[in-house]
């Protein structure tokens, strides 16, 4: 099989291509068993309900309700990203200070903290009494336990999307362009609008979709510092749970398959936003 | 050469738009630093303060009851179990996906890349919810199962799978830049030398990728031991049987067992620290600086 002699290379490669080497077993292999017969098991579970019944359950009050919370706040999270992001990538590539190093690390910190932890202690320090939540309950903000608790979640949840993107496309502009742009007249907003902002343009939507993708299927966390109740604070990932709770695979399984479509638009964006931003580098 | 010109221009403009221009900048930096300090003390320095501070705010001594407990060190014990099987796993695959994707031009290479990402956006809870579909009492492979006295949900074997299916990419994320970097060169030198397909893996690929593969591995780690959602679907959270530190700590947390939920959430923070830390130790020795996924 691997009988070539060393001065035949090509016909080697030729020959790993007539029967799939042992890579592409296990990659073919993994990733049918793995991913691709779940989401198989969820549409055929779908498939096995009426078009109607399906209607029914994914518009029902209570998963419309759910939806609203789950997107509108998870888009409110990682627009609010989008512009922290940016700032946050701009002082770390631009200017040096104390703790620098620090602050860099720390942005993962969302990625490597298990979630379950962060609404353990988001909860906490935004409770009536925690560190935070104390000095706005006298405002009469509540956060802990409210729309606004499962939205800082998000923006935990989110942070790095954006800043991680932005970042090394902000290390390759050079500085050149703005010194050039401010000694041809422009003034500091006209630099940043029309100079510095526009080649960032797909690195931050790309860093705000991913954002808001995480933010979506979130659950650890938001199950934690949420109240968890209809029509308030309820989010889509934790509405299927309480169905799994019940024995009500049915109704888990279409809110379940409304939130994989969602996953697999937002996957194509992502995708064609990537590619947007490839465009920007040669 | 136009922007050597354009330093020229610049230095023979009026010095008075230069000196306004570096206060306000000076100025504009200290503001924007401030901001990113406030919003990051906010959203990631106190919260992850506050874990350390509540979980000995009760004393050392309640610190330690919690560690000798023994629905603590069953939950300790399960999570290794748990990512002692799937991160080894997940490497592979994760190797194997990178070489089929860096090494090969085919068509539809940019699907099988997206198929890979897939985890990342599926919600964690959709992904048990697909698992529990599949190998639940109602699911495809119930019936067989049962006649074969086989429990995968609620049990050991379906914790690996939901583990497994969210931390399936990470490898393959960090080592496919790596190895297109590095490109194949130095691996069809080798095979041209008479080199076998696994000596090359051994002595040329893998050591060309050993810092991405470092993170991936680490990242896949992290996520396995700290994964929630997807775990607390097909799991059960039967206390002492199948239930992992993260379950533990919001079990603990219900049950108003605060210093006992932030006990457990401190090993979890401090694993967290050591992923940061082997981060910035990759990005250091590789001289990459690598964008998010």
């Amino acid at each position: 099989m691997t009988s070539t002699t060393q001065s035949q290379p090509s016909r080697r490669e030729r020959g790993k291509f007539s029967l799939p080497s042992m890579p592409w077993r296990v990659t073919i292999l993994y990733l049918s068993v793995m991913l691709l017969l779940p989401i198989v098991a969820l549409f055929a579970k779908a498939s096995t309900l009426s078009p109607a019944k399906i209607w029914q359950i994914a518009t029902d009050p209570v998963a419309l309700s759910a939806y609203d919370v789950t997107f509108t706040t998870s888009l409110a999270a990682s627009l609010v990203n989008g512009v922290a992001g940016v700032i946050i990538a701009w002082v770390i590539v631009r200017y040096e200070f104390p703790g620098k190093k620090i602050l860099d690390a720390a942005i993962d910190l969302p990625f490597a903290l298990p979630t379950a932890v962060a609404g353990l202690t988001l909860a906490t320090v935004y409770s009536d009494n925690g560190w935070i939540g104390a000095l706005l309950a006298p405002f009469g903000i509540k956060v802990a336990f409210t729309r606004l608790g499962v939205f800082v979640a998000m923006l935990f949840i989110s942070l790095p999307f954006v800043v991680r993107t932005v970042q090394p496309v902000l290390q390759e502009t050079e500085i050149d362009v703005e010194e050039a742009a401010w000694s041809l007249g422009a003034s500091s907003s006209q630099t940043f609008w029309r100079v510095v902002l526009p080649p960032l343009l797909p690195a931050i939507l790309t860093g705000i979709a991913l954002g808001f993708a995480r933010a979506v299927g979130e659950y650890g966390s938001i199950v934690i510092i949420s109240s968890n109740i209809p029509f308030k604070d309820l989010i889509a990932p934790v509405l299927i749970f309480q169905r799994l709770e019940q024995y009500d695979y049915t109704g888990a399984t279409v809110i379940g398959l409304v939130m994989l479509l969602v996953s697999l638009v937002m996957l194509l964006g992502i995708n064609l936003l990537q590619a947007w931003g490839r465009r920007y580098d040669a | 050469m136009t922007l050597n010109t354009g330093t020229t221009i610049d230095r023979s403009n009026p010095n008075l738009k230069n000196a306004t221009q570096s206060g306000e900048n000076s100025r504009l930096k200290w503001v924007l630093i401030g901001f990113v300090v406030f919003y990051m003390s906010l959203i990631i320095f106190i919260p992850a303060l506050n874990v350390f501070y509540q979980a000995f705010q009760g004393g050392i001594a309640g610190f330690l009851h919690t560690l000798t407990e023994r629905e603590f060190l069953n939950a300790v014990r399960l999570t290794i179990v748990i990512a002692a099987i799937v991160v080894p796993v997940n490497t592979i695959f994760g190797l194997c996906a990178a070489w089929v994707i860096a090494r090969n031009q085919f068509p539809g290479r940019a699907l099988l890349l997206s198929i890979i990402d897939l985890p990342f956006s599926i919600s964690p809870v959709v992904a048990g919810l697909m698992i529990v579909l599949l190998y639940g009492r109602q699911g495809w492979f119930g019936p067989l199962l049962q006649s074969l006295d086989m429990k995968i949900i609620f049990a050991l074997p379906g914790m690996v799978l939901a583990t497994a299916f969210v931390s399936l990419p990470f490898v393959a994320r960090e080592v496919i830049p790596v190895l297109e970097e590095v490109g194949p060169e130095q691996e069809e030198a080798a095979k041209t030398l008479g080199a076998k397909d696994w000596q090359v893996f051994w002595r040329v690929t893998l050591p060309n990728v050993r810092w991405g593969l470092v993170y991936g591995i680490i990242l896949t780690n992290a996520r396995a031991m700290g994964e929630f959602g997807a775990v607390a679907v097909v799991s059960g959270n039967i206390v002492g049987k199948t239930q992992t530190l993260p379950l533990f700590v919001e079990e603990a947390y219900k049950q108003y067992q605060t210093q006992a939920a932030y006990t457990a959430a401190t090993l979890l923070a401090c694993l967290a620290i050591v992923t940061l830390i082997v981060k910035e130790v990759v990005e250091r020795r590789s001289g990459l600086k690598r964008g998010t996924h």
